[in-house]
């Protein structure tokens, strides 16, 4: 199973569409990045407005955990764009390039081969959510330096220094779950079809219209959003609350892993008798 | 070998929706046959060969390979086989060398690296190992399929339409290649075609199918032997040819006139009786010119096969 892994990374490794993920991701937390550091200032006195009558801040508020937590909350939104580039093209691709003849056709079973292609996908997904919390954190701490976090919520919370890395750690770990959530989805799609076009499309329209359903607070919608996946795509922010409510993440992360393992076992059914005409 | 035949297929069907693509197909294939698998395009021969290559499943009937039946052993049983399937695609974005690298991962048989230059070499592409695969031309990929399909040295090699985009070179090396991986190495071979020329050049034994059914099966001599020849008549006295023609049986086995040439359809044992009675006749003979009709053969096989 580790060769075909093996095998199914470097073939991901090797495709141009990989990299688009990575550019994007590079490019944006830098770009973020950049721009507050030239508007710091303003940046600062519009983060703290109305709040310095009541409170005096003192040290380097805007340090690397800052700008790190604030690109999480943007980009956490738009890395299932980049995710599904490859995850919706991990099947289809092969069907697309008539490679399924040389693949399937090997004496290795059918399930062997899909949940290779699928956990590639999947590792794919989380170095992307690595990636960016590496350039968040890394360049955030060159350019930012570090200090304590404030988070600000309906009420605003201040985690001490040394209290902050293992919350990223839990907050990463939470959006690589949602990122995998989008893999498994982009990947089902890519198992009935065979063009890496449509997965691409029907992931990226079945997200916008769950956290559409998610957002607007209407009874029908909210009797609804306790179903869908993407409800529980924001628990990385969890970590941020003091105290954490552990039960909400335990939940978020249970219901995430049974959308994952749901999903992926659907495809893994459809795909084992599937009648491949490529 | 614990198994008589190599290929054993019996009943077998495949129905997309109301299209019947494969109906009630037997096949047997000997171990040390050259096999030719012929059949007009949308026969049904690359679905059935899919069905050979579990890439579809089909609607009824049974396959064994090896003498065990396919699904429940299919890894063991693709172990012992190599394919190609329809059209050569490959990864285009990687090497020749690097895509056989990886089938024989996938494969998960140690391929050293010696083995896939040895492959390569025997399909002429050793000197291109190292170009990617879309800077081939289709008859390259032709050829590197045929080396994807060698590589972990397969006891059955099953090839659907291997000459097809090659030149007449090309052609011939496959040609050359197929009957010294039968008779030097002593491979079963399942070749499918829609050329007859193509098969009875290197085949022993044929089916022919035709919408998906199997229209005639045997020995490919006994089954050519079988057709019937244009021969070629070249006299040197054509109206009085004519005129002894004219008043007995052979007229109706007249087919047409071009200037001294008088061409007949015959059986092989009618061309020496025809060619004595016109020899008595004082009728001077250059040339018998036996040919045959191979194209119409299989065109009339396939299309009473499709009525």
């Amino acid at each position: 199973m580790f060769t075909l892994i093996g095998v199914e990374l470097f073939k991901i490794f090797r495709k141009w569409r990989t990299y688009i993920g990575f550019a994007a991701v590079t490019v944006l937390v830098l770009l973020i990045q950049t721009a507050i550091y030239f508007a710091k200032d303003t940046y600062v006195s519009s983060m703290t407005r109305g709040l310095d009558q009541a409170f005096m801040f003192t040290g380097n508020l805007l340090n690397g955990y800052l700008i790190a937590h604030l690109i999480l909350g943007i980009l956490v939104v738009h890395v299932p764009f980049l995710v599904t580039l490859v995850a919706g093209d991990l099947l289809a691709g092969e069907a697309t390039a008539g490679t399924y003849r040389i693949l399937l056709t090997r004496p290795v079973s059918r399930l062997k081969v899909l949940t290779a292609k699928y956990l590639a996908g999947v590792i794919y997904a989380n170095l992307l959510v690595l990636w960016l919390a590496a350039l968040s954190l890394g360049f955030g701490f060159i350019l930012f330096g570090t200090g304590e976090l404030i988070v600000m919520k309906s009420y605003i919370i201040v985690f001490a220094q040394n209290d902050i890395i293992w919350r990223f750690a839990i907050a990463y770990a939470f959006a690589g779950l949602s990122m995998t959530m989008v893999a498994t989805l982009a990947f089902f799609f890519s198992s009935l079809v065979e063009n890496s076009i449509g997965p691409i499309i029907s992931t990226m329209a079945i997200i916008i219209v769950f956290v559409i359903i998610t957002s607007i607070k209407i009874s029908i919608f909210e009797s609804i959003s306790p179903w869908l996946f993407t409800s529980y795509m924001n628990a990385w922010s969890l970590p941020f609350d003091d105290p954490i409510e552990v039960d909400k993440a335990v939940k978020s992360a249970v219901i995430l892993l049974a959308h994952i393992i749901g999903l992926f076992g659907i495809t893994a059914f459809i795909f084992k008798r599937k009648d491949i005409l490529s | 070998m614990d198994y008589e035949k190599i290929i054993e297929v019996e009943g077998l069907s495949k129905n997309f929706k109301s299209l019947k693509a494969v109906n009630n197909l037997n096949i047997n294939v000997y171990p040390g046959d050259v096999f030719g698998f012929l059949g007009p395009n949308g026969a049904g021969k690359s679905t059935t060969i899919r069905m050979l290559m579990t890439l579809i499943s089909p609607s009824g009937g049974n396959i064994k390979i090896f003498g065990k039946e396919l699904n429940p052993n299919r890894a063991e049983i693709l172990q012992k086989i190599g394919a190609i399937v329809e059209k050569p695609d490959f990864y285009g974005y990687l090497s020749a060398f690097k895509n056989l690298e990886i089938l024989g991962k996938i494969s998960g048989t140690q391929i050293s690296k010696n083995r896939i230059m040895e492959v390569l070499e025997l399909v002429s592409l050793d000197k291109r190992f190292n170009s990617k695969v879309k800077t081939f031309s289709f008859g390259m990929k032709q050829r590197l399929g045929l080396a994807q399909a060698l590589l972990h040295n397969p006891e059955l090699i099953i090839l659907d339409e291997p000459t097809t985009g090659l030149d007449p070179q090309g052609m011939k090396e496959i040609r050359d290649l197929i009957l010294f991986l039968s008779k030097e190495q002593g491979k079963t071979i399942f070749l499918s075609s829609h050329i007859l020329h193509e098969v009875e050049l290197v085949a022993n034994r044929m089916i022919i199918i035709n919408k998906g059914s199997v229209v005639v099966e045997g020995m490919v001599a006994e089954l050519l032997n079988s057709a019937s020849l244009k021969v070629t008549f070249e006299v040197d006295d054509l109206q009085k040819a004519l005129a002894e023609i004219d008043i007995t049986q052979w007229k109706k086995k007249l087919e047409s006139v071009v200037k001294n040439k008088i061409i007949f359809q015959l059986e092989q044992e009618e061309i020496s009786v025809l060619n004595k009675l016109l020899v008595e006749k004082g009728i001077g003979i250059s040339a018998v010119v036996p040919a045959r009709s191979l194209e119409e053969y299989f065109l009339n096989l396939t299309e009473k096969g499709g009525k």
